[in-house]
């Protein structure tokens, strides 16, 4: 049974110098429970198509195609019932938990606030039930931090506010866009193991948006990985590691640096830049920077076609054949 | 808190000393004198009326006794207005000013922020082109064509209707006489009040914590009220500030054009006639007043943001 269905997502954003595609012809489906990771560079659409989820594109960006949330569609509903579905059954963590968090509001208030909204609670309650949630994830001396404004904590600490308030009423689905870039690489281990409890105890359905593949690696089960807007490859996170079939995730793999492998001692990259979205290059738009490319990539697009059960990827060169 | 505010009137002494300082000395550069008015004045008279005020010791004496006099909350007599001293003129000006300053003001902020508001959840609508049409015609015409105008329109067209307001004429400050001086000054900053509070709160909303709000299911004005508009209001406090202070001590403009008992015309007058302690008066008074609001916009930011809070 599936929590999230997108079929055929575009989502287009009207800008002084012409429109933009940021998200081209993305289908994606979700089952309860289960973790999907969303992985790419910045500009390759990985925010913007669950930004379109929870309905909260920039005023100028359109989205077309469907967005079944437990069947319902998304986009085109109205704000009333946007309103009832966010925060309460599907929520989102955002990126940067220094900016994400009213800076003149206490913590017990933002967080009591998610409660009150959706169920009716009182101001007791909801600070008795916010107070249990800072617990949950870890937050020491939960109850004097009730009564903290977000500068007054760390930026460790504000992301697990973020995921508290996330988490005050239990949704289905939890968006988490990138939830540890902009912390330190030993607080996003503690970050990550508190999604994963999340996820393992209360049956949560998790979409982890990051260009982190070590992040990737530790929670998700199945990936997608995203170029210029569209999906390149998808499966199963194990067989995605073991064996990359996209150039583009080849790529991506090779520059993920290790402690374990002999080397040069230089980073691997992959060359030229990620493309302007509004000059996309003909046919595949991976193809300027793509070291398998062959003259079909330069003139045709290639579709994302199965390949094995649960896997898909969208390149006309078996990779594993050069 | 209350050791900050303490903190911050210390220092308003030395400051406010210093503004009496400087304009003590720079009206005595001035070119001119309190008695030089187009018919000569005899020489013994002059001597006399020099003996008079004080004028005729070195000016350093002048400043000590005027200091003095200060320090005892004496402004001394004025030099133009005979029989008066700047005491009693400030004492029947200033409240005629203050509470024409308060009423526009309050018709400024129940005016302009609630306008700005709304040209900012309607950014680039039909409402949002017109507020700030009006504002930016508020913002260009200046009083002195304004309240003609008005008058032109309420005292003068309007006339023998139940809609014609009086101008010219106090009557000792009756609710009809008020309307449109009041207006006149209040319009300038319903104007500013909503460019800044539209443009402050496009702003706010833009920020992350404002999309954080609505990722919760908050309804659209809860997100507003709660989480966007008390940043917003921060430039439109840091305004308020000084123009509370500017409005209060009256405009000569609107106080001329509509024959207002109030402050705003001894600033000028004043000035032109040399009237030393007139302008002294009246420069302290304003001073104290924009030092005090100043003290009263950091409090605020202190409300408004957290994050700038003194302890």
């Amino acid at each position: 049974m599936s929590i999230l269905d997108i079929r055929n997502l575009n989502v287009r954003f009207a800008t002084q110098d012409g429109e933009v595609s940021a998200v081209n012809d993305v289908s994606l489906s979700l089952t309860k429970g289960e973790c999907l990771g969303i992985v790419g560079e910045s500009g390759s659409g990985k925010s913007q198509t669950f930004m379109a989820a929870m309905g909260l594109l920039a005023a100028n960006g359109r989205p077309t195609g469907e967005i079944l949330f437990d069947g319902k569609n998304m986009i085109g509903a109205d704000e009333d019932t946007l309103n009832s579905v966010r925060g309460d059954r599907m929520s989102m963590i955002f990126q940067d938990p220094m900016t994400s968090l009213t800076p003149h509001m206490k913590i017990g208030r933002q967080l009591g606030e998610v409660l009150i909204r959706h169920r009716n609670v009182s101001a007791d309650e909801a600070r008795a039930q916010s107070l249990a949630m800072l617990k949950r994830v870890q937050i020491p001396e939960a109850e004097r931090r009730l009564d903290m404004y977000p500068h007054e904590l760390s930026g460790g600490l504000r992301q697990r506010v973020m995921i508290a308030m996330a988490l005050m009423c239990s949704p289905e689905l939890i968006i988490a866009d990138e939830p540890t870039t902009a912390l330190d690489v030993t607080v996003q281990a503690q970050i990550l193991d508190i999604l994963r409890d999340v996820k393992d105890r209360l049956n949560t359905a998790v979409i982890l948006i990051t260009h982190d593949l070590g992040v990737i690696a530790g929670l998700a089960d199945r990936v997608a990985v995203m170029y210029a807007g569209r999906i390149v490859e998808v499966g199963d996170v194990r067989s995605i590691f073991a064996d990359p079939r996209h150039p583009y995730t080849r790529g991506l793999l090779a520059c993920t640096p290790r402690l374990d492998a002999a080397g040069d001692g230089l980073m691997t990259t992959i060359s030229g830049q990620p493309p302007n979205l509004q000059k996309l290059p003909t046919g595949c738009s991976f193809h300027p920077r793509c070291s398998y490319v062959v003259e079909r990539c330069k003139a045709e697009r290639p579709a994302l076609e199965s390949i094995a059960a649960g896997r898909a990827k969208a390149c006309f060169v078996d990779v594993r054949a050069t | 808190m209350l050791s900050f505010i303490a903190r911050r009137v210390l220092i308003a002494i030395p400051t406010l000393w210093a503004i009496i300082t400087v304009c003590f000395f720079l009206m005595r550069l001035a070119p001119g004198g309190p008695f030089d008015g187009d018919a000569p004045v005899p020489p013994e008279i002059l001597a006399n009326l020099r003996a008079a005020y004080n004028l005729d010791k070195p000016v350093m004496v002048q400043y000590v006794d005027y200091m003095a006099n200060l320090a005892r909350g004496d402004f001394g007599p004025s030099f133009k207005y005979k029989d008066f001293t700047v005491n009693e003129l400030i004492a029947q000006g200033f409240p005629v000013s203050a509470q024409n300053g308060l009423s526009a003001l309050i018709l400024a902020i129940i005016i302009g922020i609630p306008c700005g508001i709304l040209a900012a959840l309607r950014q680039n609508s039909v409402a949002d082109y017109t507020v700030m049409g009006f504002s930016m015609t508020g913002i260009v015409v200046p009083g002195f064509v304004m309240a003609p105008v008005l008058i032109l329109i309420f005292s003068i067209g309007l006339k023998d209707t139940p809609f014609q307001l009086p101008a010219g004429t106090w009557e000792g400050g009756a609710f009809k006489h008020r309307i449109l001086p009041v207006f006149c000054l209040s319009l300038l900053y319903i104007a500013y009040l909503a460019r800044i509070t539209r443009a402050s709160m496009i702003e706010a909303l833009r920020q992350n914590y404002v999309r954080t709000a609505r990722a919760k299911g908050l309804p659209f004005h809860q997100v507003v009220v709660r989480h966007a508009l008390k940043t917003a209001m921060i430039p439109v406090v840091t305004f308020l500030g000084p123009g509370i202070a500017f409005l209060l001590t009256g405009s000569m403009v609107i106080e001329t054009i509509f024959q207002l008992p109030g402050i705003g015309r001894y600033f000028v007058q004043g000035a032109l006639n040399r009237d030393y302690t007139l302008v002294m008066g009246v420069t302290i008074l304003s001073a104290s007043l924009i030092i005090t609001m100043n003290i009263i916009v950091d409090v605020m930011y202190g409300i408004l943001d957290p994050r700038v809070r003194h302890d």
